[in-house]
């Protein structure tokens, strides 16, 4: 009975936290689609509901009733199992991000390695559908998406040991709690805008949208996919890129801390503040998708590979130098 | 505890299943599949005892990195169809005694060294087992390898260095007659070297030349 009760109350943990993670990625869907249209001095969805703000739910709707097509000669269980990886890998992750003190689903010592493991499978996903697919362009469009992944992952690895660097700790709740005095963004601040870009390549985002780059692949791995599975492809996708605001908030801009400690500020509840945070973030990566044009493939390993990675390793070298120098190393 | 019981056993299957059906399985892109999966339930092993930081990196390293590459190779080269070449045709199949052959060696010495294999004598002793509840799992691994054993560790990363140089120069060849493209020649481009307003005359057109 002990038992059940144990399970009972996890479960319900992990719903209080799963649901609101669904509903916002349907939410920021809107606010991503909304953004992109005002820059372009258009008006975006804006019939369905107050605003629009039901559209993503009546995209939902119409994707349900869609047929699932499974191509004849394709490989039926990778093709069904990449869309469900890819969503299953994007909402774990979700497990280790704090959202105050103690405020936490799973507060483990090695947190932020599990976020870093947990993004590198997300490789696996978009690889088994561009496979399974059994067709030109969705190989073509995982090969391509794999490679850059792998790519802007060492970049931001080493980004993170900067950050690992000034705290001292792998748990996330301590590399919120050392930005009590001072935003790791303001020492880090060329660090924070590396981690920005090689975020929106880690996600497939534009300017870095190569894998599905409409011009040349059609819609790359997804071109194969329909109905639901295409969904959850989006969302899975649309998750990623909020746990990436949300862990670029918590490195670099202070996580569920607010930005002053006085009185009109600590009465907001921390989960707000990173909620604020996490949108700040996102409304960037809405506006950089409206403003920039695609890469070029081989600019975009140039990128990764040339610059990104020897800046942040030598930047690595400054701040443990830095730390060292003045004796500032975190001890305990 | 019986939890525990029941995952160990669970990824222990599974772990020593997909390690059997890598060899088994006739897709080349499904063995590696199924290797990936052994590396990600031997990690929830390690994470089970304990070493949540090996674990971890097991994940990182192995699934993260180095099997994206495997899967590249077996993808690109298509190596499923060669498999079935060698176990199929009669004339060309004299890889499967050599490797017979390496793998019986490699077996020979596997059991040499484990049976060689001696305990430190006070290994199940409690008090020599200093696990320390608040020293957490990566901060002793540092601690050891940075401090203990730091001169190994420097030259095991000279030598991964040098080997990394040799494949670079192995691979490395100039070739000729490619194109590069110079980025700040493409960004420094300016209106006047790009676009020339040419009067033309009429009913005779006009030669470019390129």
């Amino acid at each position: 009975m002990e038992y059940l009760d144990l399970i009972f109350q996890e479960t319900y943990k992990i719903l209080f936290l799963l649901v609101p993670v669904l509903v916002s990625v349907a939410m920021i869907v809107w606010l991503d689609r909304r953004v992109w249209a005002f820059v372009q001095k258009r008006q975006g969805p804006n019939v369905v509901g107050p605003f629009g703000l039901l559209q993503s739910l009546a995209d939902a709707l119409k994707y349900i009733f869609k047929e699932i097509i499974i191509p004849a000669s394709s490989n039926k269980i990778i093709f069904i199992l990449a869309p469900i990886i890819t969503m299953t890998l994007a909402l774990i992750a979700w497990a280790v991000i704090p959202f105050g003190v103690g405020q936490v689903l799973a507060d483990i010592n090695v947190g932020i390695l599990y976020i870093f493991a947990v993004s590198s499978l997300g490789v696996y996903g978009i690889i088994m559908g561009g496979w399974a697919s059994n067709s030109k362009y969705p190989f073509l469009g995982s090969i391509r998406s794999a490679a850059q992944m792998v790519s802007y992952e060492v970049s931001i690895g080493i980004i993170i040991i900067n950050v690992l660097l000034c705290v001292g700790s792998l748990n996330l709740s301590d590399i919120v709690l050392a930005q009590k005095d001072m935003w790791f963004v303001i020492p880090l601040f060329p660090m924070f805008i590396i981690f920005f870009i090689s975020a929106l390549a880690e996600t497939n985002r534009p300017p870095f949208d190569l894998p599905e780059a409409e011009a040349e692949l059609v819609a790359g791995y997804q071109t194969e996919y329909s109905g639901m599975m295409y969904a959850m492809f989006w969302l899975g996708e649309y998750a990623n890129i909020l746990l990436m605001c949300a862990l670029g908030s918590i490195l670099f801009l202070g996580g569920w801390l607010s930005p002053i400690e006085l009185y009109p500020f600590n009465l907001i509840p921390g989960a707000l503040w990173l909620i604020f945070k996490i949108l700040f973030l996102f409304i960037l990566f809405a506006l950089v998708k409206a403003i920039v044009p695609r890469y070029r493939y081989d600019q975009l390993m140039r990128l990764g590979w040339k610059i990104f990675l020897p800046l942040s390793l030598t930047y690595v070298v400054l701040t443990a130098s830095y730390l060292f120098y003045f004796n500032l190393l975190p001890t305990n | 505890m019986i939890a525990h019981a029941i995952f160990f056993y669970v990824f222990s299957i599974i772990a020593v299943v997909s390690a059997v059906m890598v060899t088994v399985s006739k897709n080349t892109v499904h063995s590696v599949f199924f290797l990936i999966l052994d590396f990600i339930s031997i990690s929830c092993l390690f994470i089970m005892i304990g070493a949540e930081f090996l674990g971890m990196i097991m994940l990182i390293v192995y699934v993260g990195a180095v099997a994206v590459l495997f899967l590249f190779v077996v993808m690109m080269l298509n190596v499923a169809q060669q498999k079935n070449q060698w176990f199929i045709s009669k004339e060309n199949s004299n890889h499967i005694p050599i490797g017979l052959l390496i793998s019986v060696i490699i077996f020979f010495e596997l059991i040499i060294v484990i049976g060689g294999w001696k305990y430190k004598p006070d290994l199940f002793d409690q008090g020599n087992l200093s696990i320390v509840n608040d020293v957490s799992n990566t901060h002793s691994l540092g601690m050891v390898l940075y401090t203990d054993y730091i001169h190994i560790f420097q030259i095991s990363g000279m030598i991964l260095l040098i080997a990394m140089i040799g494949a670079i120069v192995l691979t490395f060849r100039q070739r000729e007659g490619v194109k590069k493209q110079s980025y700040l020649k493409q960004i420094s481009r300016e209106r006047a070297e790009g676009v020339e307003v040419v009067e033309v005359a009429s009913n005779r057109g006009v030669k470019i030349d390129d």
